[in-house]
């Protein structure tokens, strides 16, 4: 095996025996390997069987079932935009398609150089801010950027996410 | 461990000294809702203005005040000086409000939101007459804003545990399960199912081991009062459901959130913990002979995982499915053991009716819907944010004196209750009161409490569709008249949005619908209709106009839908898995 795979099932193992729920389950196990790596390696869902004592296919057909999860490592920044009703009356949309546009997706995903994957939200929880944001674990709203005009805020955000897209700010 | 009356000793004298102003005591939102506004950025400015000056001060990060228009707050009680509340701090404000009032003792009118206690601030409103505090009764919202969540010993000293205490000292279990049924309580989560009546069949359920599950998946776009309560007061629902375990006689509670909301998991987790620390859970709970235990589960995405078979299966590590019933919950919950499921904001009042009686509870509101209602309003208003009021208060007064206007002159065209498989309501049609019956009658339904205003610049049709995406995104596949039928629906609003509808297409959504509210095996399906049936009733003209016109008045549909892609799995595709085993 090489350093690279030793490495990868030392984290993971690590996350399931330390990082785990008091009460163990497959999807426990799943969420601890997720918070540890940011995402479900193959090796993962072979290790949470063996761990939890179930087979691959329960394993498997958690992981799919849940939106969360992803089975590629993430891009460097996670962008997640909110497109809930909420956000979406406040101007969702034209963050969506600015920020899709500025970074060449057609769709949620991950940009060809891997730099930034985003996601699309059903509600971040902060409707009373929207529309708002979610970069690198951070949430971004009109209040917090300093501007209460819609159209304004939409050419902002999208200019911090390409900001973020360009390394400007971490 | 220390006795209840050590600890309210304790508590008290740590607030008398926090809350007396000696040493300024700086209260920050720190709740979702402060987080979006920047009050991260707005705390360490503060922390760092005041080294920089050599002053000391009291920090505490606490909830939502529900006053979220107004995030970041900056609520800051001195010695000699009224309680003040600053609104919309931002960074570059910091040093012009450490300076003017805390070295100076001048208050910033602008930048003051209220004043709240004895002495009045001239030019500055008191707390109780802001729009929004008008019409409050604050229940299991007591707290929020008022104490440090993190802070077992702040919860104390406002009262906190004392029903727990005289719960377990003075009363016995069948008089705690009555008081709850003579409070009138019905369940926030949704279905309205009276709290009292749900305890009394899992009193009756074989032991040892039961559960109590407190549901805060709150998956509704629009809502996060669950989230809210456990972010700013953790402790009156870690309180409610040790007394809903005592009541019934369960012997463990599960708080159930959401993966990735960390400031509900982490506060709720906090809680927990020092409840175990201070004998207030595990073994033994204050001297007696009462066991309880708690711990927080998570949940990935998934909506339906709200849903109370589906929330066992989830605790249980599987797919969020919902199961068949019966066997219902109380004979066969989570690992087939009997459950009772409550929702957050449900058990969250418990506490303050076993402390003042259920009678006191069943004063506040009307005939059958007692109490209060939590809710979350957002949208084209002006003041969004989370609040309290008692039940048969008229939606027209909330929007009217508690909500605001429109921005930029606009008007209220409808209100989005109850989440997706609520509905939409006319505006013209908002003058009902606050009344489980009564709004579900009007084809809307209370829910979880999220009210959503849009104004005339939001298009009904393209509301529905949003809804429908939500809805067809989250169906879970477990039954196929959800599964296909959300897929139908979805396709055919697509269609009306893009103006390419076909002649039959309301008779085919209508027939789809009403399939599903009858074949589907859980209310997701069931209640998958109601958006689009509510729609239909309050603005069947913009339907016409989209199918027979062609046209959309608003103008939003314009072909550009941004919705997820039509799978569970979105990236499955990304890489195939290979496994070597
Ligand atoms: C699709 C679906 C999603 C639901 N999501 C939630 C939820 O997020 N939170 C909640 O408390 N109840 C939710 N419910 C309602 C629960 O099934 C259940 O009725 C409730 O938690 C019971 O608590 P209560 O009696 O205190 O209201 C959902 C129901 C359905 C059908
Ligand atoms: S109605 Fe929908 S969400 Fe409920 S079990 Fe059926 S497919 Fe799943
Ligand atoms: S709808 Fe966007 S945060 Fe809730």
């Amino acid at each position: 095996m090489s350093a690279l795979s030793e490495d990868l099932r030392d984290k993971i193992t690590d996350a399931l025996v330390n990082k785990n729920a008091k009460t163990v389950t497959v999807l426990s196990s799943l969420l601890a390997v997720e918070d540890e790596l940011g995402y479900i390696p193959p090796r993962a869902i072979e290790l949470v069987a063996l761990y939890t004592k179930s087979t691959i296919n329960d394993v498997w057909g958690v992981a799919s079932f849940y939106t969360n999860f992803r089975f590629t490592p993430p891009g460097e920044h996670v962008v997640e935009i909110c497109w809930g009703p909420t956000c979406h009356l406040l101007g969702a949309r034209g963050i969506l398609k600015s920020t899709l546009d500025s970074l060449g997706l057609s769709e949620e995903g991950d940009t060809a150089d891997k730099k930034v994957s985003l996601k699309y939200s059903t509600c971040l929880g902060a409707c009373s801010q929207g529309p708002v944001v979610h970069v690198d674990g951070k949430m971004i709203s009109p209040q917090s950027i300093g501007r209460t005009d819609g159209s304004a805020l939409v050419d902002k955000i999208s200019g911090m996410i390409s900001d973020v897209e360009n390394g400007k700010s971490q | 461990m220390p006795s209840f009356e050590e600890l309210l000793n304790t508590a008290q004298q740590k607030y008398q000294e926090l809350s007396s102003g000696d040493t300024p005591w700086i209260r920050i939102g720190t709740a979702v809702c402060g987080h979006a506004a920047g009050s991260d950025d707005v705390i360490n400015a503060i922390s760092a203005e005041l080294e920089k000056r050599g002053l000391q001060a009291n920090i505490s990060p606490v909830g939502c005040i529900g006053l979220c228009y107004a995030e970041p707050i900056v609520d800051i009680v001195k010695a000699g000086q009224p309680r003040v509340f600053f609104k919309n701090v931002s960074v570059d404000q910091v040093p012009e409000l450490v300076d003017s009032y805390l070295v100076n003792n001048q208050i910033p009118r602008e930048m003051a939101l209220a004043y709240s206690g004895e002495s009045s601030v001239d030019g500055v409103p008191s707390l109780d007459s802001l729009p929004m505090w008008k019409h409050q009764v604050r229940v299991a919202m007591r707290n929020c804003g008022e104490i440090d969540p993190t802070d077992i010993y702040q919860y104390i000293a406002r009262g906190g545990y004392a029903a727990l205490n005289k719960a377990i000292s003075r009363m016995d279990p069948s008089e705690v399960v009555k008081e709850v049924q003579d409070s009138g309580l019905r369940g926030r989560g949704g279905a309205a199912f009276s709290t009292g009546t749900k305890w009394s069949f899992l009193v009756g359920s074989p032991g040892p081991t039961k559960y109590i599950l407190c549901n805060c998946e709150e998956g509704d776009p629009g809502a996060y009062n669950d989230k809210g309560i456990l972010e700013s007061d953790p402790h009156t629902l870690v309180e409610g459901t040790i007394l809903a375990g005592y009541a019934t006689g369960a012997s463990n509670g599960v708080v159930f959130i959401r993966h990735g909301h960390e400031g509900p998991i982490d506060r709720a987790q906090k809680a927990i913990d020092d409840c175990y620390e201070l004998g207030l859970l595990g073994d033994n709970i204050l001297g007696s002979e009462f066991s309880f235990h708690m711990e927080v589960s998570l949940t990935g995405e998934s909506y339906v995982a709200g849903e109370e078979t589906a929330l066992m299966e989830s605790v249980e590590g599987k797919r969020a499915m919902p199961r068949f019933r019966p066997p219902f919950p109380a004979q066969s919950g989570v690992w087939g053991l009997p459950t009772n499921i409550n929702n957050i904001k449900t058990l969250s009042y418990v506490p303050e009716i076993i402390s003042k009686g259920g009678e006191w509870f069943s004063n506040i509101g009307i005939e059958r819907s007692k109490g209060t209602a939590i809710l979350c309003i957002s949208g084209n208003i002006t003041r969004p944010g989370m609040i309290e009021v008692p039940m048969g208060i008229t939606l027209k007064e909330i929007m009217e004196d508690v909500a605001g206007d429109a921005p930029g002159g606009h008007k209220l065209k409808f209100l989005q209750t109850g989440g997706p498989l609520g509905g939409v309501l006319s505006a013209s049609e908002i003058d009902i009161p606050l009344d489980f019956e009564a709004m579900a009658q009007a084809g809307a339904i209370l829910g979880s409490g999220g009210i959503i205003a849009a104004d005339d610049r939001a298009c009904a049709v393209d509301m529905t569709r949003l809804l429908i995406a939500f809805c067809q995104y989250e169906s879970c596949g477990k039954c196929f008249p959800c599964r296909l039928g959300m897929t139908n629906l979805i396709e055919i609003l697509e269609r009306i949005c893009k103006f390419e509808s076909r002649p039959d297409d309301l008779a085919l959504m209508r027939s789809v619908g009403q399939n599903m509210a009858g074949a589907s095996l859980c209310g997701h399906g069931q209640l998958g209709w109601n958006p689009v049936q509510s729609a239909l009733k309050f603005f069947p003209e913009e339907f016409e106009e989209h199918m027979e016109q062609k046209i959309c008045r608003t103008g939003q549909c314009d072909g550009l839908m941004i919705t997820p892609q039509r799978t569970r799995s979105r990236w499955t595709s990304a890489q195939p898995l290979e496994l070597r085993i």
